[in-house]
């Protein structure tokens, strides 16, 4: 291949420059409003770095707020929602992929409806469902929620990962003496693993920035979970934008090193189907 | 090592059928193989005997039980698949020993079988590499590797060499050949291949749109067709085929439709003057002999493939192909005279079987 001319390179680097510049801004603005002492948050103008920064908001935020508590039940409910999900669709995902059955066309269709509707629609009738079976106010109860909310479209993503697996594996596997559901755990499941990281990945990340229905669900600061803590930063007359976006920063914690762990896993199955088995 | 039986098998998806009462012997330490083209249901009775597809109705035996009803796993048979379906995130050793680990053989054991077994293919150096590092005959040979380490009951194939190329293609072949001398394992192999079909067969099962056309070795194949499917089918090139009447009288012959008239034998199957189909082999058609029954055929193309020749000949509109080892046709052009020797002529009816 020829190279291509040298300001042509130059271009797309700065075009791809100019995106991630755009792109991550609001997480660079966070950054420095967290690290902004009070006293110079609004008295100094627009910079972009203020004149002295300080981790007092940090400080603030993990040893004077309930931040920690948010913190925990946030995780407790990402992290049960994640890996239940991620089971449920791998059996489902795998069912639709592989199994002929009476209903599959419905099962489809109706997985399909249940993501058409805006979850506002749900809190009302969500809430009195769960009101009587004291799941309100309660970390499991939001677990369910979430569950219920994203096995469909997991099933989905595990489905297309399923389809890419060539079916002569798991008859080879059976000829060589395993039961389906044993070729499914020994075969299948490894080759899978990527599928599985993504639908962790994105399952996690869409509990974790859940709002609207923890709001509903949740009254209390005991087993709110940080996007709703965030609100709490909100007092009636002011916000005190300082510790919120400290509290903020500290939130992207977990979804980053999570993405750092997946990630190997994550780019192979974006590119899953590509390769042969 | 096993016989299978295989009673008025059918097997339909929903209202279509795509096997109709197949009926099939095979013999302890058999090779047979079941040709055909694409769709005519070869690999659909492979995946039935192995059990990755329902009876729809009759009865497999595999030495002398019944195994309708039984899961692939309890069916004591190996088989080869088209795409190899090597475990990728296996090792070469442990893909062939995942049969072995699964039915709990003792550690010893499993080295020791696993080491013979890729001795006798030539997989030694290979063992600690993972699929994707192995080149298309070597997945083959772990592929065959992984089936005879638990010296099953019957062996399967299923196209196990039409992802090679040519020359590759060939050599295992043989290598699979040579493997079913030394094993004497019962073998049903599939494949559209006529060639794979005559080399390695000792019985060769032809079969088209569902239907078995053809139970024989390769030579009564060869020989005596049953039908005008497996005169085309088997051979390369293909047979050559003249549509006509027959005329009985003092000397049987037949008139093709373009009006040439080709000397044959009586057939007292066929009356006087009854449609009919002739067919010659390429091989056996006769170039350059000026004999009196001779006839004159235009010479339309010529392709040399170095081990001989093929002519594309005709008589009027109906064309033919002549094949030949004699280097004096390379530059054929015009005419030649041709003799269709009547003891090498087929004969089929108006319904397309053989007479």
């Amino acid at each position: 291949m020829r190279a291509k001319p040298l300001f042509l390179t130059i271009a797309h680097r700065l075009a791809i420059l100019a995106y991630i510049a755009f792109a991550l801004f609001p997480l660079y603005w966070l950054l420095k409003v967290a690290v902004t002492p009070n006293d110079l948050l609004y008295s100094e103008g627009i910079r972009l770095w203020p004149s002295h920064a300080s981790l007092e908001h940090f400080d603030f935020v993990l040893r004077h707020s309930a931040f920690p508590v948010f913190f925990r039940n946030s995780l407790i409910v990402s992290g049960s929602t994640a890996v239940i999900v991620t089971i449920l669709a791998s059996l489902s995902g795998y069912a639709l992929s592989r199994f002929n059955f009476r209903g599959k066309y419905w099962l489809v269709a109706l997985m399909l409806l249940t993501q058409m509707f805006p979850l506002v629609m749900l809190v009302a009738p969500i809430f009195k469902i769960l009101s009587p079976l004291g799941l309100t106010n309660s970390l499991t109860g939001l677990v369910i929620v979430y569950t219920a909310f994203n096995v469909p479209f997991a099933t989905f993503l595990m489905q297309s990962f399923f389809d890419g697996i060539p079916k002569d594996l798991e008859e080879a596997a059976m000829i060589d003496g395993a039961t389906q559901f044993v070729a499914f755990r020994q075969i299948i499941l490894p080759l899978t693993l990527p599928g599985i990281a993504a639908t962790l990945g994105f399952v996690f990340t869409a509990a974790w920035s859940e709002l609207l229905f923890s709001l509903m669900l949740i009254s209390g600061n005991d087993q709110a979970t940080f996007p709703v803590g965030l609100l709490s930063f909100v007092s009636k007359f002011s916000v005190d934008f300082g510790q919120m976006m400290a509290a903020g920063v500290l939130a992207l914690i977990p979804a980053c090193l999570f993405f750092l762990l997946i990630q190997r896993y994550l780019v192979q199955g974006l590119t899953a189907g590509a390769v042969k088995g | 090592m096993a016989s299978i039986d295989i009673a008025n098998i059918q097997k339909s998806y929903g209202i279509h059928p795509v096997l109709h009462d197949v009926d099939l012997k095979i013999g302890d330490g058999e090779f047979v193989v079941l040709v055909g083209p694409s769709g005519c249901g070869k690999s659909t009775l492979l995946r039935m005997i192995a059990g990755l597809e329902s009876v729809t109705s009759g009865e497999i035996r595999i030495a002398g039980r019944r195994v309708n009803e039984l899961a692939p796993k309890d069916r004591d048979i190996a088989m080869v698949f088209q795409s190899y379906a090597l475990y990728p995130h296996m090792s070469v050793a442990k893909n062939m020993s995942y049969s072995l680990r699964l039915r709990k053989t003792a550690k010893e054991k499993i080295a020791s079988i696993v080491s013979s077994a890729a001795a006798k293919l030539g997989l030694d150096p290979l063992l600690e590499r993972r699929p994707r590092a192995l080149s298309g005959g070597q997945r083959q040979r772990v592929a065959m590797g992984r089936a005879i380490v638990r010296e099953p009951k019957a062996f399967l194939f299923d196209e196990p060499l039409s992802n090679l190329d040519a020359r590759l293609r060939e050599q295992m072949r043989a290598e699979i050949k040579k493997l079913h001398k030394d094993l004497g394992a019962t073998s049903i192999y599939v494949t559209h291949d006529q060639i794979e079909a005559m080399t390695l067969a000792d019985r060769i099962v032809a079969m088209n749109g569902g239907f078995v056309q053809q139970v024989g070795s390769p030579l009564d194949l060869y020989d005596r067709p049953a039908n005008l499917f497996v005169a085309g089918f088997i051979g390369s090139p293909g047979m050559n085929f003249f549509e006509g009447t027959y005329l009985n009288g003092t000397a049987p012959r037949f008139e093709t439709e373009g009006g040439v008239v080709i000397p044959a034998q009586p057939h007292p199957a066929l009356t006087d003057g009854a449609r009919a189909t002739l067919g010659i082999r390429p091989e056996h058609v006769e170039i350059g002999a000026e004999a009196p029954d001779a006839l004159k055929a235009t010479v339309d193309l010529v392709e040399p493939t170095g081990f001989g020749i093929i002519l594309h000949l005709s008589f009027g509109r109906s064309g033919f192909k002549a094949f030949t080892n004699d280097r004096r046709f390379l530059n054929a052009s015009g005419s030649l005279p041709v003799r269709l020797p009547v003891e090498r002529l087929h004969f089929f009816n108006a319904a397309g079987n053989r007479v």
